[in-house]
């Protein structure tokens, strides 16, 4: 390939980058915005500022790669490439959604793009992506598993035990912590010792590292390093990935009222907002204008009006189905 | 007679809550927002800033491991109180609740207590699906050695609330997210109520019906409708799911000879089961007609409101039950399951129906 035709790729790739976290925005606010139409009856934990850590992380995975997630999966799906008009028929209760209605926005299920689970029992859904790692051993795919975490799903027995089986087994899985430094409403110095949450890989010798989970970039290339690894055979990582939730824990609003954040802290993460501040960089670097970016928001509020349309025209599931499928 | 107040039960959970913390200093609760800005929906309001966070003791995100250090801490002589915001996150403690709590008593030949109270919230509607909208008591009540409570209403959510806290064995103490909002007249003070099995909510020859938790509130619905045909239903209220007192409800069966059970749970394997298994035992040669059961389906909870509304049994269900076991003719079964039905589907199914907020 010539110097111009890598430099029009990559600069692709990072447009791609970009369009993928404007449309996790879009969308998020979006369903913030309709929510209070109570068509969508089923609690959403939105992902409105901790896009940077899903798009840049999934940049890194092939399409035959695999993700799990939790109560917060709404912008791992996306990122993963999933079908907007799935997941919004899913948190509509239609029988179009990943599925069929029967899980709503946190059970997000879809194998046509790797989404295997999300799970909104905390640190649930982490040996799950060890065992479909090990899957892929045993079948000889060369496939990688990144598990998506908050920073409280740690606290969770479960998550250690997870570390030490990946460790111990060397399967080709990434734990992804997405540090919002929240469980709810209760600070992560309030629940853990002040220490790097990488610290805790230490313990398992296994490798980490820690990345500003508000620049994708730098979210893409730590995770590549992380698949690399696993993909040939080099065992799981940790890695830790510093963001911050916009809106309250679960629901459409703005919690900030109840005090148990400071302001200013909001503040400046929002000041350090992931979409605008790649946006701002690929604009400086002459990828981006303004009218692309006008383009983009046309281009994305397209399909989502289309697929909002399609979700709220989704039948409901017929309720003589309600007892099918308990047993495989 | 002075205006007896009325007060929601979240509200005399707290209520109870705060009087074991300011009657015993060993008594401590801990869980996952206790001390948020929400507060377990108010249930633990003002628990910090009265009795500060050596007491009030806000958890990580680790179930098992807090579980099993509140089990440690009432063997020595403390009185935790844990709380979860969903049933389903105490799946997580089964192995401390199960082998540690339940047999502390009896494995150390009495030598060792472990007084701990689990709440445990069930959650309900708005698509909250299938893990967070689970009722799972019958898990709990499976264990000789634990404590069973299911309050349906404000006045013995306080009452065994704070018989729980007292007693010297674990309690698990199921509250219902739709009977939080119930309001009742519930006394100021120390108001214990003991543990002692089933309260008689109305008296009647007609039929026996035993429901818990928040079924209690549906079946309450279902009985007026059946009065107001001039079908007398005697209606218990079980309350203590574990140790199962079925004794008053014999003795009515024997006078009735029909039997329904409502549960919050699964029909199959439920507390229904046992109940009619140990009605059976007595009563079998004096029945007028086979007993029945309501309770959830042979699937999980699904999130969508057209499936959800397939899966809870209501106030229409237990009423055409009530009426076919008392042998009305079918036109007057059709005409009572109607007209609550009418009622009910006015409004939507996956938020609480106003009609059950009481006072009661
Ligand atoms: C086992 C379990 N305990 C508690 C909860 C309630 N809960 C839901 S989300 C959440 C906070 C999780 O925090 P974190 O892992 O940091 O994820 P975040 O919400 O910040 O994305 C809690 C405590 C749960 N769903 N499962
Ligand atoms: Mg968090």
């Amino acid at each position: 390939m010539t110097e111009a035709a890598l430099a029009a790729q990559k600069d692709a790739v990072r447009l791609d980058l970009y369009r993928s976290m404007q449309r996790i925005r879009l969308v998020e606010e979006e369903i913030a915005k309709r929510y209070s139409e109570q068509e969508m009856r089923c609690p959403v934990h939105l992902s409105i500022g901790q896009e940077a850590t899903a798009v840049g992380s999934c940049a890194a995975l092939r399409n035959d790669d695999q993700i799990i997630s939790s109560h917060r999966g709404h912008g791992h799906y996306m990122a993963k490439g999933g079908n907007l008009k799935a997941m919004l028929a899913e948190i509509y209760g239609r029988v179009d959604g990943c599925c069929g209605g029967r899980g709503g926005s946190m059970h997000l299920f879809d194998d046509s793009v790797g989404m295997l689970a999300s799970v909104p029992i905390v640190a649930s859904f982490v040996p799950l992506g060890v065992g479909a790692a090990l899957a892929y051993r045993h079948f000889g795919q060369d496939r990688v598993c990144i598990v998506y975490l908050g920073d409280g799903a740690t606290e969770e027995g479960v998550f250690h035990e997870s570390m030490n089986l990946a460790a111990v087994h060397k399967v080709p899985v990434v734990f992804f912590i997405e540090n919002n430094s929240y469980s709810c409403y209760i600070g992560l110095a309030d629940r853990q010792p002040v220490r790097p949450l990488t610290d805790m890989a230490k313990a398992y010798a296994m490798p980490s590292a820690s990345v500003d989970g508000n620049d994708v970039e730098a979210v893409q290339a730590v995770t590549a390093q992380a698949v690399a690894r696993a993909r040939s055979g080099g065992g799981p990582t940790l890695i830790v990935a510093d963001t911050y939730r916009w809106r309250e824990h679960c629901g459409p609003n703005y919690d900030n009222d109840l005090g148990y954040r400071p302001m200013a802290e909001v503040d400046a993460w929002r000041a350090r907002c992931p979409v605008d501040t790649f946006g701002a960089k690929l604009v400086a670097d002459g990828v981006l204008t303004e009218a692309g970016k006008a383009a983009i928001n046309a281009e994305i509020e397209a399909e989502m009006a289309e697929a909002f349309a399609f979700a709220k025209a989704s039948p409901f599931p017929d309720p003589k189905t309600v007892a099918d499928r308990v047993y495989a | 007679m002075p205006e007896q107040r009325v007060i929601s039960a979240a509200q005399a959970i707290r209520e109870a809550t705060d009087l074991a913390m300011a009657a015993d200093p060993a008594v401590i609760i801990m869980g996952e927002g206790i001390a948020d800005p929400k507060t377990i929906f108010g249930t633990t309001d003002q628990l910090m800033e009265k009795y500060g966070p050596a007491r009030v003791m806000e958890m990580s995100i680790a179930e098992n491991g807090f579980t099993g250090m509140a089990i440690g801490a009432a063997m020595n002589g403390l009185r935790p109180i844990i709380v979860h915001q969903r049933v389903e996150f105490a799946l997580l403690t089964m192995e401390q609740l199960v082998n540690n709590a339940a047999k502390m008593h009896y494995v150390s030949n009495g030598a060792h207590k472990a007084p701990i109270v689990v709440r445990l919230i069930v959650g309900r509607g708005w698509g909250q699906g299938p893990a967070h909208s689970q009722s799972l008591e019958t898990l709990f009540a499976h264990i000789p050695g634990l404590k069973v409570v299911m309050p349906a209403s404000a006045h013995d959510a306080k009452g065994l609330l704070l018989s729980a806290i007292t007693d010297d064995s674990p309690v698990v103490f199921i509250e219902h997210r739709w009977m939080h909002y119930v309001k009742g007249h519930v006394p100021e003070g120390w108001a214990a109520l003991p543990l002692d099995g089933p309260a008689r909510l109305t008296q009647g020859d007609a039929v026996t019906v035993v429901s818990n938790s928040y079924m209690t509130l549906e079946t309450i619905r279902a009985v007026e409708a059946l009065a107001a045909e001039g079908v007398a239903v005697e209606h218990f209220d079980l309350r203590v799911v574990r140790p199962l007192n079925v004794d008053p409800i014999v003795e009515s069966v024997k006078r009735t000879g029909r039997l329904l059970t409502v549960d919050t749970g699964f029909a199959t394997y439920g507390v229904g089961a046992e109940i009619v298994a140990r009605v059976m035992e007595r009563c079998c040669l004096t029945m007028k007609a086979a007993p029945r059961r309501i309770g959830l389906p042979e699937h999980p909870t699904p999130s969508s409101r057209s499936l959800a509304a397939a899966f809870y049994p209501r106030s229409p269900d237990i009423a055409q039950a009530l009426a076919e076991l008392a042998g009305l003719d079918q036109a007057r079964i059709t005409a009572i399951h109607n007209r609550l039905a009418e009622e009910r589907e006015a409004l939507p199914f996956d938020v609480p129906h106003p009609s059950f907020q009481g006072p009661f």
